[in-house]
């Protein structure tokens, strides 16, 4: 997770310190994800999505759901361990379809760093089983260009 | 002008060179085992091919006589990018969140 393992160009690794117990943490980041999560931008629904929903075990489904009840998978629970590793796959492809041959993998790791602050390690990686599609998400993602806005106003929105 | 974008929609846009970017997904592999199970000629995946390393989809290495075409990975880079902004944002929601929920628990 740090800079000194070197630099693998299929994995992308962010650090959050957050000022809560490890358990809070945890609880928020799998059980409150739809407080969280830019549903506003990122889905792939055609209803508008309320909530994104993590089923709490090894195999259980990730999550959108829409306001018409609508279900769309994002990808699975590879493992659980609370409060401290949570292993998913994100398997949407570049046609925002959910593709359950993609799995590229989010791990998450939630270190106590004293009693009411925690370290979360994110690593996103295999991103290279995008192989065919990135140029093409890309060109979504560029397209798409107000969602790098959006999302900057939810995180100033949540912040405040 | 015709710029880089577009020779990467002209590649993508056609589904064989689409299905041989696929058979590369797994590692790389000659011009012989891609076009193997494959609906078209040899001399066709090689036209493939050659537009996709053009588009900087593919890249090409010799091996002995064999030459080993694999994804380009430095067409990562965008992804990449584009992904280090998305989990920056989506975690300093997580982190607003998360912090508010333990002032709550602390006021309790």
């Amino acid at each position: 997770m740090t800079q000194t393992r070197g630099f693998d160009p299929n994995t992308v690794r962010k650090v959050v310190s957050v000022r809560a117990p490890q358990m809070v943490a945890w609880e928020v980041f799998t059980g409150k994800m739809g407080a969280w999560w830019p549903l506003a931008s990122y889905k792939i629904g055609k209803a508008p999505a309320v909530d994104a929903i993590l089923e709490p075990h090894v195999g259980g489904r990730w999550y959108e759901q829409g306001d018409d009840g609508s279900i769309c998978q994002w990808g699975s629970v590879l493992a659980w361990e609370p409060p401290s590793r949570l292993v998913l796959s994100w398997d949407i492809g570049a046609d925002w379809q959910y593709d359950p041959t993609l799995k590229t993998e989010i791990e998450v790791r939630f270190i106590a760093d004293c009693s009411d602050r925690t370290r979360v390690e994110l690593e996103h990686r295999h991103l290279d089983r995008y192989g065919a599609h990135r140029d093409k998400m890309r060109a979504i993602f560029e397209t798409e260009g107000d969602w790098g806005r959006v999302l900057e106003a939810f995180a100033r929105t949540a912040a405040a | 002008m015709i710029t880089y974008e577009d020779h990467v929609f002209d590649a993508l846009g056609d589904p064989t060179r689409r299905a041989v970017l696929k058979r590369l997904r797994a590692g790389g592999r000659s011009v012989r085992e891609i076009a193997e199970g494959m609906k078209v000629s040899r001399p066709a995946v090689s036209q493939h091919l050659k537009i996709l390393k053009a588009a900087r989809l593919v890249t090409v290495q010799a091996a002995g006589t064999r030459r080993v075409y694999a994804v380009d990975k430095r067409g990562l880079e965008s992804l990449r990018k584009w992904l280090e902004g998305f989990w920056d944002h989506t975690l300093a929601a997580f982190k607003a969140v998360a912090e508010q929920e333990a002032t709550k628990g602390r006021k309790l």
